[in-house]
C-alpha cells in the first residue's frame, strides 16, 4: 500500500535535478509556500528537493508533520524542528523570538502523498546506507522516468558497492522503460536486468512501451524468457524442496509402520499415537527444563530423542505383549483392537494434558531462514530432512549388519521357516513392534518442531502413512522411502494446480488407482510367503 | 411364503424379524395415541433417537454383509451412508423453496450465499423426490460397483482393501468439505422443512420415519438373508474362508465380491437417506473414517457373520454412546469405546449374538449326542 503511494507521488516530482545546488529553487519554494494554495504547495515541495539544501529533508518533514508555518506579518517560512525550536526556513538558523501571527501550512492527501515521494528521493542522498539502499529499491520498484537523473547523481556519489549495485538497476529499469533513450543504453539496461535475474524484472522487461524499436523488443523478449527458466528451475527446485521435506516427515512417520506390517503382517491403527506420545515427550521435557534448567533448552531436544525412543518402544512392546499376540493370525482383528487403543492412547493423553494443543518450543539453532538463490530454507525442515536420513539409514543398517535385523528379514519372508531355524519369533514380534512405535515417537520428536502438539497429532498423519506403506510395498525400507518421498513431491506439485485440499483428493484417487495395477506396492515381496 | 422359507430353522431371525414389525407399529403408536401424561408415551424426540439406532442397524447389517460373510473389511461404509444422507439432504433442501434465509426460489441458501446465480448441475431433478429416492440407491451402489470392480478385480485382498476403503471415505470427506463442491462446504445440508410435503418436525412425520427405519432395517435383514441362504452366499462363505480354493474351483471370486459390496453399499444408502430427515444435518464429517471404524465395532460387538447381531451391536453401542456422552461420564466413553474393541476382538470374536448361538447349538449338540450316541455329531452352524 504504501508502496502504491509511493509510486504515484513519485511522479509528481518532474524534471528536478538535484545534482546541483540552487538557492534559487529555495526561495521560489518559500515564495510558493506562502501562498498557502495546495497546488504551490506541491511545486515548492519539487523545488525543495532540487534545491539539494542540507535541511531540505527536515523542511519537507516539518510539513508533512504540520510543523511548518507562515507567518503573516513578512510572510516568511518557519518551521518547528523536533525539539520544539522554531527555525527559519531560509537559513535553518534559530529564530529566537518567533512571530506571533503563525499559520500552519495546510496539507491535504495529494500535498502528502508529495511528502511521502520527496522523502523518497531525498533519502537517496541520506547518511545513513540503509535508508539509502531502501530509498534506491522503492525507486527500482517505482521506476518512475522522472528520478532518472536523481538517480544518476546519487550513483556517482555512492561509495556503498551494494547500494550503488540497486541504483545501477533502479536506473536501468528507468532507462528500459525510457522510450526517448538511445538503443544501445537499452539494451545494455536489459542486460543488466538479465544479469540481475529477479522476480520483478519480469514486470520492467514484460511491460515496455507500445513504440519501443524492434532490436530492443527483441532483446527484451529474450532477457525474459531467460529469466522465467530460471524462475521456472527454481520453482521447480522449490517444489522438490518442499516435497523433499514433506515426504521426510512422511518417512519418519511411516517406517515404522512398514517394519511392523513387514514382520508381523499387521497394521498397527495406534502407530499415529506413538507419534503423538512422542510428541508430548519432547513437550514435556522441554516444560521440565524450563522449570529447572532453563539453560539448558538448546539441548532439550537432545534429551527428548532418546526418552521419546524408550517412551513410544515400550508402550509398543506393551501393546504387543498385551493385545497383538492374542490375535496372531488375524491381521483384520489386531487392526481394530489397534484402533481400540489409538483411541484409549487419545483420551489419555487428553484427560491428562487437556484437549488444546501445547506449547513445544524450538531451540534456538533451529529456527530462522537462510537462502539459497531463489529458496527460502528453514532451518527446523532442513534439521528433519537430516534427522529423518539419519534414522533411514541406522536402520538400513540395523536390518542389514546386525543379528537382530538378520532375524527381523528372516521372519519377514518365512515365519515358519525362520522358527524352524530357531528363531524365537515371539521376541522378534514383541522387539521388532517395540522398534517400530520407537521410531514413531522420534517422528513425534520431530514432529513436535513443526506442527501442533495436540492429543489429534498422530491422527492427522496416520492415513497418509498408511498410503506410504501401501504404496511402497512392505519388507523393504527402500519401499518406504520411494512411496513416502514421491507422496511428499507428488502433493507439493499438484498444490500449485489443484489447490491443498483437491490436490491431495488427487493423490488419493492416483494410490487407489495404483493399488489396482500393483495390490501389493511398488517393492512388494515375492515367492511364496507373499499369499500366506 | 419367502419370508417364511428364509426364516426357516433361524429362531435368531425370526424373533428378530417379529421383534421388528412389532416396533414399526408399536413404538409409532404410543407416540401418538397417548397423551403424554401417560407412562406409555414416547416423546418425539426419543423417537427421532431410536429411529437413528434402527438407521446404525441397517448400516452394521449392511457392513456385516460383506465382511461377515464375504471377509472383506470395508473401513469405508460410512462413505455410503454419507452418500445415500446427502441425496437425501439435497431432495430436503431443494423442498425449503422459499422458507430460506434469503427466500431465493430455487437456490438452497449456502448457494445464496457463496453468490451463486444458478443450480449446479448435479442438483437438477432432486426437487422431485421419486428421483432423489433413486439416487440414494443409485449414487451409493454405483460408487461401490466402480470401486469394487476395480478393486476386487485386481486382487486387492485383505489389509490393503481396508486401507484404501479408508482413503477413499477420507478423501471425499475432504471434497465434501470444499465449498467448490456445491454441497455446503464445513456446515453441509441443514434446516430442512418438508419431506414428501409433511413437515419433518411434525410428531407424526417423525412416527412414519420411524416406522420407515423399522421396515427398512427389515427389508434388509430379509435381503441380506435372502443373500447368505442361497448359494450365492455359500460361495461368499467360502471366498471369506478360502479365497484361492474358491477361485481355483473356478468360481469368479471377483464378481461376488463386487455383487455384494454393491448390495451392501446400497442397503447403506438407504440407512443414510432415512437417517438424515431424523437428525436433521447431514455434513462433510459423516465421512470421517472414524466414523466408519465404529461402524465395524458395532457389528463386531453384536456377532459378526450373523446378520441379526450386528443390528443388535449397532442399537446397543450407540445407546450407550447416548448414555455416556449425555452425561458426567462424557470424558470416559472413547475408553470404554477403545476397551470395546480390544475386549471384543479377544474375548468375544463371534459377538454377543454369536457366543450365544455358539451356546445354545453346543448343548443341542450335547443333548443330540445323548439321545444317538452313535450317530454323527451335527455341526454347529457356522
Amino acid at each position: 500500500m504504501a508502496l502504491v503511494v509511493m509510486v504515484l507521488a513519485l511522479t509528481s516530482i518532474r524534471g528536478t535535478n538535484i545534482a546541483y545546488a540552487d538557492e534559487g529553487d529555495l526561495e521560489t519554494a518559500l515564495r510558493l509556500l506562502a501562498t498557502k494554495n495546495f497546488n504551490d504547495t506541491i511545486t515548492a515541495i519539487d523545488h525543495i528537493v532540487s534545491s539539494g539544501a542540507p535541511h531540505a529533508i527536515e523542511i519537507i518533514d516539518a510539513l508533512g508533520d504540520r510543523r511548518l508555518f507562515v507567518s503573516e506579518t513578512d510572510k516568511s517560512i518557519l518551521y518547528r524542528d523536533v525539539a520544539g525550536t522554531f527555525r527559519d526556513a531560509r537559513t535553518s538558523e534559530v529564530v529566537a523570538n518567533p512571530p506571533a501571527e503563525l499559520a500552519a501550512i495546510r496539507i491535504n492527501n495529494r500535498v502528502r502523498s508529495a511528502v511521502a515521494a520527496a522523502r523518497g528521493a531525498l533519502s537517496l542522498f541520506d547518511l545513513d546506507s540503509q535508508r539509502r539502499s531502501e530509498a534506491a529499491r522503492a525507486v527500482f520498484a517505482a521506476r518512475d522516468p522522472a528520478l532518472l537523473s536523481a538517480v544518476e547523481s546519487a550513483l556517482e556519489r555512492e561509495k556503498e558497492p551494494d547500494v550503488a549495485e540497486i541504483l545501477k538497476l533502479a536506473r536501468a529499469a528507468i532507462i528500459v522503460a525510457k522510450s526517448d533513450a538511445p538503443d544501445n543504453e537499452r539494451i545494455e539496461a536489459i542486460e543488466i536486468l538479465r544479469a540481475y535475474r529477479g522476480r520483478d524484472a519480469l514486470a520492467i522487461l514484460g511491460s515496455l512501451p507500445s513504440d519501443t524499436s524492434e532490436p530492443i523488443r527483441h532483446a527484451a523478449a529474450a532477457a525474459l524468457s531467460s529469466i522465467e527458466n530460471r524462475l521456472a528451475l527454481w520453482r521447480a527446485l522449490e517444489n522438490t524442496w518442499y516435497g523433499v521435506s514433506l515426504g521426510s516427515v512422511l518417512l519418519l512417520a511411516a517406517i515404522g509402520l512398514a517394519i511392523t506390517f513387514g514382520v508381523m503382517g499387521v497394521i498397527n491403527m495406534a502407530h499415529g499415537e506413538m507419534v503423538m506420545l512422542g510428541a508430548y515427550t519432547t513437550y514435556v521435557v522441554q516444560e521440565i527444563i524450563r522449570t529447572s534448567a532453563p539453560g539448558l533448552f538448546d539441548y532439550s531436544l537432545a534429551f527428548a530423542i532418546p526418552l521419546a525412543f524408550l517412551v513410544a518402544g515400550s508402550v509398543g512392546i506393551g501393546i504387543e505383549r498385551g493385545v497383538i499376540r492374542l490375535l496372531y493370525g488375524r491381521p483384520l482383528e489386531t487392526l481394530l483392537a489397534t484402533w481400540g487403543i489409538s483411541l484409549i492412547l487419545q483420551q489419555a493423553v487428553r484427560t491428562i494434558f487437556g484437549p488444546t494443543n501445547r506449547e513445544v518450543g524450538t531451540p534456538s539453532f533451529m529456527t530462522g531462514t537462510f537462502q539459497v538463490g531463489e529458496l527460502a530454507i528453514t532451518w527446523n525442515r532442513l534439521y528433519i530432512v537430516v534427522f529423518a536420513t539419519i534414522i533411514f539409514i541406522c536402520l538400513l543398517l540395523l536390518l542389514r549388519f546386525t543379528t537382530f535385523g538378520l532375524q527381523i528379514r528372516a521372519v519377514t519372508q518365512n515365519r515358519r521357516m525362520a522358527g524352524s531355524m530357531g528363531i524365537p519369533t515371539n521376541q522378534i514380534d514383541a522387539l521388532t513392534f517395540g522398534l517400530g512405535s520407537g521410531v514413531a515417537g522420534l517422528a513425534g520428536v520431530a514432529l513436535s518442531q513443526i506442527d501442533n502438539v495436540s492429543p489429534n497429532l498422530g491422527q492427522s498423519y496416520i492415513i497418509d502413512s498408511f498410503l506410504v506403506v501401501v504404496f511402497g510395498g512392505v519388507g523393504n525400507l527402500w519401499g518406504t522411502l520411494v512411496g513416502a518421498l514421491s507422496l511428499g513431491v507428488a502433493n507439493k506439485f499438484l498444490e500449485p494446480y489443484a489447490g491443498a485440499v483437491l490436490g491431495k483428493i488427487l493423490l488419493l484417487v492416483l494410490i487407489i488407482l495404483f493399488i489396482q495395477k500393483r495390490p501389493r506396492g511398488l517393492f512388494a515381496l515375492k515367492g511364496r510367503a507373499v499369499e500366506a | 411364503m419367502i419370508m417364511r422359507a428364509l426364516l426357516s430353522g433361524d429362531a435368531y431371525a425370526k424373533w428378530f424379524v417379529g421383534i421388528l414389525l412389532a416396533t414399526a407399529v408399536l413404538v409409532p403408536a404410543l407416540s401418538l395415541l397417548t397423551p403424554p401424561t401417560s407412562p406409555f408415551h414416547i416423546p418425539a424426540s426419543t423417537l427421532s433417537l431410536y429411529g437413528k439406532y434402527l438407521c446404525y442397524a441397517l448400516l452394521a447389517l449392511s457392513l456385516d454383509l460383506v465382511w461377515g460373510y464375504c471377509g472383506i473389511l470395508s473401513l469405508g461404509h460410512g462413505a455410503f451412508f454419507a452418500l445415500g444422507g446427502y441425496a437425501m439432504g439435497m431432495y430436503l433442501m431443494r423442498q425449503i423453496g422459499t422458507r430460506g434465509v434469503y427466500a431465493h426460489p430455487v437456490l438452497p441458501d449456502f448457494m445464496v450465499f457463496l453468490n451463486w446465480s444458478e443450480l449446479p448441475w448435479f442438483w437438477y431433478g432432486f426437487d422431485r423426490a421419486w428421483f432423489a429416492f433413486l439416487m440414494v440407491l443409485l449414487v451409493p451402489g454405483v460408487l461401490a460397483f466402480v470401486f469394487g470392480w476395480f478393486a476386487f478385480r485386481s486382487r486387492v485382498t485383505g489389509v490393503y482393501l481396508s486401507i484404501i476403503t479408508q482413503a477413499m471415505t477420507y478423501a471425499l470427506m475432504l471434497a465434501f468439505f470444499r465449498n467448490e463442491m456445491g454441497f455446503g462446504g464445513n456446515n453441509g445440508l441443514t434446516d430442512f422443512k418438508d419431506i414428501l410435503g409433511f413437515p419433518v418436525q411434525a410428531e407424526g412425520t417423525r412416527a412414519a420415519l420411524f416406522s420407515a427405519s423399522a421396515l427398512a432395517l427389515l427389508l434388509g435383514f430379509l435381503v441380506a438373508k435372502g443373500i447368505v441362504a442361497s448359494r450365492l452366499g455359500k460361495v461368499l462363505v467360502s471366498i471369506r474362508d478360502a479365497e484361492s480354493r474358491t477361485r481355483f474351483l473356478g468360481y469368479r471370486v471377483e464378481n461376488y465380491k463386487t455383487f455384494v459390496f454393491t448390495v451392501s453399499a446400497v442397503m447403506a444408502g438407504v440407512a443414510g437417506a432415512l437417517y438424515v430427515p431424523q437428525v436433521g444435518i447431514i455434513n462433510p464429517s459423516e465421512f470421517a473414517p472414524a466414523n466408519s471404524i465404529e461402524v465395524v465395532i458395532w457389528t463386531a460387538v453384536g456377532g459378526r457373520g450373523t446378520l441379526v447381531g450386528a443390528a443388535v451391536g449397532a442399537v446397543l453401542v450407540n445407546y450407550a454412546k447416548t448414555i455416556f456422552t449425555t452425561g458426567t461420564l462424557a470424558p470416559y466413553w472413547l475408553f470404554v469405546l477403545g476397551g470395546l474393541f480390544i475386549f471384543v476382538t479377544i474375548f468375544l470374536p463371534r459377538g454377543i449374538v454369536g457366543t450365544l448361538q455358539d451356546f445354545f447349538a453346543r448343548r443341542r449338540a450335547v443333548s443330540n449326542a445323548a439321545v444317538q450316541a452313535n450317530g454323527p455329531v451335527p455341526q454347529p452352524a457356522e
